[in-house]
């Protein structure tokens, strides 16, 4: 009857198991298997219990669930034999763990058998809990376990030892009940509960300050003694290994006498002695003698001073170093890393050794010795070193190359010299390891070339020859279209020609080549593809005489299966085509990239990795907190980047709306209705974390003028270098310092008789704006406004800042790598350009306090290019204190007179 | 704590014995042990690779034999935030995940303490004879290991509980 429910035997199921050919094959035997275990556990026959849990112990270790057998356990923990109560034992800590529920029924069963009079069923109850106790077990049971650490049997001592190391790493506040007890398994002769028992003390020390000094004052003697008595003990058959009587109790008391000496010079003076001792007696010829030594040099290296041993430390590294078994040069490098920190000089003087180990076939090995190598780097030695680790670049494995490339373009990064080292470095890395490099490396050597002015006409040359020969490198080929692109006229006249270089000829048409190359590839990506898309669009301005066959490229794209190329092709077609006049300053060379911005951003998006450039260019003008200006930063590209890129088609098809005369879409002009006027909003809420400093940058920028005048737009300027001097200049005056005289000056405003009626553009209880207005002699497109600020209120405003902002229908795009992390390869190769119809100029108010009932001025200027077609619209914002405290007005302006 | 798992492989992969000191999911501990099974399979494939093309070498320089070093490949692989000390053993791959800070040699000792202990056991342990008498195998395992910590390293003393039990049986 029971063979029937109970299935197969334990041994039929695992041959059934092994016999199996395939995955499928095997999970149909468990299944079938754990159906006849659930309908035997049914049964309820104390027999078969034994069995079907063992059967579980195997499907579990084949990574089934087990979960059903849980119950089994505790049944079998219940039960009073022996033999059932250690299989039970076995499978809770197998099939079980302390987060489950289950975990509580078992307490009771656990507190029976750590009282029962059979010391093995203590051993397994104890065994059971120090692998598996939960912090309420902990501390339910720890008298128990206290008590048995002086149990009369030594097994029993050992295993209640261990047991309070976890406990008391359960429950920390129990650490104080158990000095005393540990403090006596130190004197034991027996090597297990001498081990169990210093591992305790280990434990005790590394989590209670206490019992730290208790130890260090009381047993620091002892515990030299017992390892002086080990290391020079006669031959013990039971413990010996290799000639070392027991290796790993010589280790556990070498890593206690760490912790004890660490920070304490007495006990560093104490064990000075026995140290000495096992570093030179110890045999290392074998590896147990090694594990010693290997033990002893890290206890060396981390007591108090004692520079005598410290050599012997080092030498002894040094033969590990040299020896010819791998696994010890594996623990020479890792020990040599820690050395780094008090005697730099002796591991410089291995440094040829650790980079032969850079190139040993073991990747174990090779990692470790490249972590080490990147700590020996310094401003002496590193054009020695990158210059091997790139040569050996070329030769290593496949799957090593990440690795590499990324140790050494940190380490090219933090110690470059000059910035023509670092770009011919980084270079070289590119060509041999240009898959492998990730973005924020290849990012910030474009940013490092636009600084470099002098070093343009250089890099394009140099990018240009090395992408002839490495063109299957996708990150280099970017770098090379990108410098391409902004530089391309350099590399075709040989301009800033240095005197390593050989000069090249290079053609116009070559130059395109290189970028259709990569473009038509078909294993390019699409940051690549789009790239190389700017590139030709810029090329086009830069080289007019081939433009037609660039327009080829360009228009051949808009068949490209992906669908952002396709749309950028004919916007960039259309652009080519019909917008030849604002082409060139379309596509100007980009403003030299805000290395210290990059930096920022950079290690905000990658905490871990190594991001410091050694000196940044731009220094961040005193006055200015670090934190504030992150955040502005952040604000000013992430906010703004997201919002053309979502609204992207709009824009272009803004700009050929307004250049074709037709204005049917925006008729009106009603403001806002466009994701433009969106954007101007998150422009100004911009302001609002603290709207002291930002105020005069947000008008600053609403007030930049110029269609064609100059790339430092309105969001440009946010995140340009610029940025700094209107964060700190809190003032109006301060936006004269952006403008740099592209403005006419506020005294050539002539003032015609009113043709326009004034109006109240603004009013609330406490403040009212008129406005009025007089057209500029000569240019009915400009309008001046005089903007009248009346305080209705009994209080006299501070601070007070007027920002103004006028909708713009046209926006056109203006080509930047912003080296975001968008994946997005809009947001990496544009930065939204917006085009005002109406352009906004303020003067500086004629003061910027605003007393009790009285009024002060300002001078506003709009230009509204679609004169006549067009009626103005103006949002405003007002921001001013009253008795210190912050208030902020805002409004619309509708109602200005037909015809401005 | 030190150890932090215990695992034997055998040479297609398949996990043989697998004995965690730290909680993880039945899902991770697949994971984790098909990822380290990968790895260290895949580095000894090298070292045979190496190896055939040794005595390959040997046999027609023998004189040279002597000389020149075998070259083996280190017995630790660094995977996740562990350690794997691992070796191999005829037909089994024992691997122990350790904390960063472990010795490393110490625990390659104690590989081999396991091994001895298994050995004086069953009499040249086996793949077999661990997969049959997995539970007699977690017996011994926990002899010598709690918590990840070592408890003890005499073999007599290991055994004699085991021994005892079988003769009661």
């Amino acid at each position: 009857m029971n063979s029937i429910f109970s299935g197969t035997r334990l041994r039929d199921m695992i041959r059934s198991i092994r016999a199996c050919k395939t995955a499928a094959e095997e999970r149909g035997v468990v299944r079938k298997e754990c159906a006849d275990i659930r309908a035997s556990i049914n049964e309820n026959d104390p027999h078969d219990r034994h069995r079907n849990l063992a059967k579980l112990m195997f499907i579990h270790m084949l990574g089934y669930p087990t979960h059903f057998g849980q119950m089994e356990c505790l049944k079998l923990i219940a039960s009073p034999g022996f033999p059932e109560k250690r299989i039970g034992y076995l499978g809770l800590m197998l099939l079980l763990d302390e987060r489950q529920e289950v975990l509580m029924l078992v307490t009771n069963s656990l507190k029976q058998d750590l009282n029962h009079t059979n010391q093995y069923v203590v051993g397994l109850a104890l065994c059971a809990l120090g692998n598996i106790c939960s912090a309420e077990m902990a501390r339910d049971l720890a008298p128990e376990v206290e008590r048995l650490i002086q149990f009369r049997d030594p097994n029993i001592r050992k295993k209640a030892a261990l047991c309070s190391t976890r406990i008391v790493r359960k429950v920390p506040d129990l650490a104080e009940n158990f000095i005393n007890a540990a403090s006596s398994l130190l004197k034991e002769k027996h090597h297990g509960v001498l081990i169990t028992g210093v591992q305790l003390c280990y434990e005790l020390c590394t989590i209670n300050d206490e019992a730290l000094e208790y130890f260090r004052k009381k047993c620091t003697e002892g515990l030299i003694k017992t390892l002086r008595d080990i290391t020079n003990s006669a031959y013990q058959p039971e413990y010996d290994v290799a000639g070392i009587t027991d290796p790993f109790l010589h280790i556990r008391l070498l890593k206690l006498l760490r912790v004890l000496g660490h920070g304490d010079a007495d006990a560093s003076d104490l064990m000075t002695d026995i140290l000495a001792q096992v570093a030179t007696k110890t045999e290392s010829n074998k590896n147990a003698g090694n594990a010693v030594l290997y033990e002893c040099v890290e206890t060396i290296m981390a007591i108090e001073d004692t520079s005598s041993l410290r050599v012997l430390a080092i030498n002894i590294l040094g033969r590990f170093l040299s020896n010819r078994d791998n696994n010890i040069r594996y623990v020479a490098l890792n020990m040599l890393m820690k050395a780094i920190a008090f005697d730099d000089q002796a591991v410089q003087r291995h440094r040829v050794t650790i980079l032969e180990c850079v190139k040993d076939p073991d990747a174990s090995i090779r990692k470790r010795a490249l972590e080490l190598v990147s700590l020996l780097v310094n401003e002496n030695n590193v054009k020695q070193l990158t210059k091997e680790l790139i040569d050996y670049l070329e030769i290593s494995d496949e799957d090593f190359k990440e690795d590499l490339s990324a140790k050494i373009c940190s380490i090219v990064e933090k110690f470059s010299p000059e910035k023509i080292w670092y770009i011919d470095q980084m270079l070289k890395v590119l060509s041999e390891a240009g898959k492998f490099v990730k973005d924020d490396v290849w990012h910030a050597l474009i940013v490092v070339i636009s600084n470099a002015s002098e070093l343009h006409g250089y890099t394009v040359r140099a990018l240009y020859k090395a992408v002839l020969t490495y063109s299957e490198q996708e990150t280099l080929v970017r770098v090379a279209i990108w410098c391409i692109g902004e530089y391309g006229d350099l590399l075709v006249n040989n301009v800033g020609m240095l005197g390593i270089e050989d000069p090249i000829t290079v053609t116009e048409s070559d130059a395109v080549d290189v970028v259709e190359d990569a473009i038509t590839r078909h294993n390019s990506d699409m940051t690549t593809k789009a790239m190389a898309l700017v590139a030709l669009l810029k090329l086009s301005s830069r080289f007019p005489s081939i433009s037609e066959r660039i327009k080829d490229i360009i228009v051949k794209q808009k068949g490209s299966l992906l669908l952002e190329m396709q749309q950028r092709a004919i916007e960039f077609n259309s652009i080519v085509d019909r917008h030849k006049n604002i082409r060139p300053s379309l596509v100007e060379r980009m403003p030299v990239l805000d290395e210290a911005t990059f930096n920022v951003r950079r290690a905000g998006s990658l905490p871990a990795s190594v991001s410091t450039m050694a000196k940044p260019s731009v220094s961040i003008p005193n006055g200015v907190a670090a934190a504030p200006l992150v955040d502005l930063l952040d604000l000013g590209s992430d906010d703004i980047m997201a919002a053309p890129s979502s609204s992207g088609a709009d824009f272009l098809q803004d700009l050929l709306g307004v250049d074709l005369g037709s204005s049917s879409a925006q008729s009106g002009a009603t403001p806002g209705p466009k994701a433009g006027a969106d954007l101007l909003m998150d422009i100004l809420s911009i302001g609002t974390p603290s709207p002291a400093q930002n105020n005069t940058s947000s008008v600053d920028l609403l007030s930049t003028p110029g269609i064609n005048k100059n790339p430092s737009n309105a969001l440009d300027t946010l995140s340009s270098p610029a940025l700094p001097h209107i964060a700190t200049t809190a003032s109006a005056g301060g936006m004269f310092d952006l403008l740099d005289g592209l403005t006419p000056s506020p005294s050539k405003e002539a003032t015609n008789g009113p043709a326009y009626p004034p109006i109240v553009a603004y009013e609330s209880s406490t403040l009212k704006i008129e406005f009025t207005f007089s057209k500029s002699s000569g240019n009915p497109q400009e309008t001046n406004v005089q903007a009248t600020f009346i305080n209705l209120s009994p209080n006299t405003f501070t601070d007070f800042i007027f920002q103004a902002a006028v909708p713009k229908v046209i926006s056109v795009f203006f080509f930047s790598p912003l080296l975001s992390s968008y994946q997005n390869f809009f947001n990496i190769v544009f930065r939204s350009f917006n085009l005002q119809f109406l352009q906004l100029h303020l003067d500086p108010a004629s003061s910027n306090t605003l007393p009790a009932s009285g009024n002060i001025t300002q001078n506003l200027r709009v230009t509204n290019s679609q004169h006549g077609k067009k009626s103005l619209v103006m949002r405003m914002r007002i921001g001013y204190k009253v008795n210190g405290k912050d208030v902020l007005e805002e409004g619309q302006i509708n109602n200005f007179p037909r015809g401005l | 704590m030190g150890i932090r798992f215990i695992l034997m492989v055998n040479k297609q992969g398949q996990t043989r014995l697998a004995q965690y000191y730290e909680w993880l999911t039945l899902e991770e501990r697949r994971a984790l042990e098909g990822e380290i099974v990968r790895k260290c399979l895949a580095r000894n494939d090298q070292q045979i690779r190496f190896e055939l093309m040794f005595e390959f070498l040997c046999s027609y320089a023998g004189v040279l034999a002597g000389w020149l070093a075998l070259n083996e490949q280190c017995s630790f692989v660094e995977h996740r935030n562990y350690k794997i000390v691992y070796r191999r053993y005829a037909s089994l791959f024992f691997m122990v995940g350790v904390d960063d800070d472990e010795n490393e040699l110490a625990i390659l000792e104690f590989i081999h303490l396991l091994v001895e202990t298994m050995d004086k056991h069953f009499g040249n342990v086996c793949e077999l004879d661990i997969m049959f008498h997995l539970e007699k195998a977690h017996f011994m395992l926990e002899e010598m290991v709690m918590n990840g910590c070592i408890v003890e390293t005499s073999k007599a003393n290991i055994l004699s509980p085991i021994q005892l039990m079988d003769k009661a049986h």
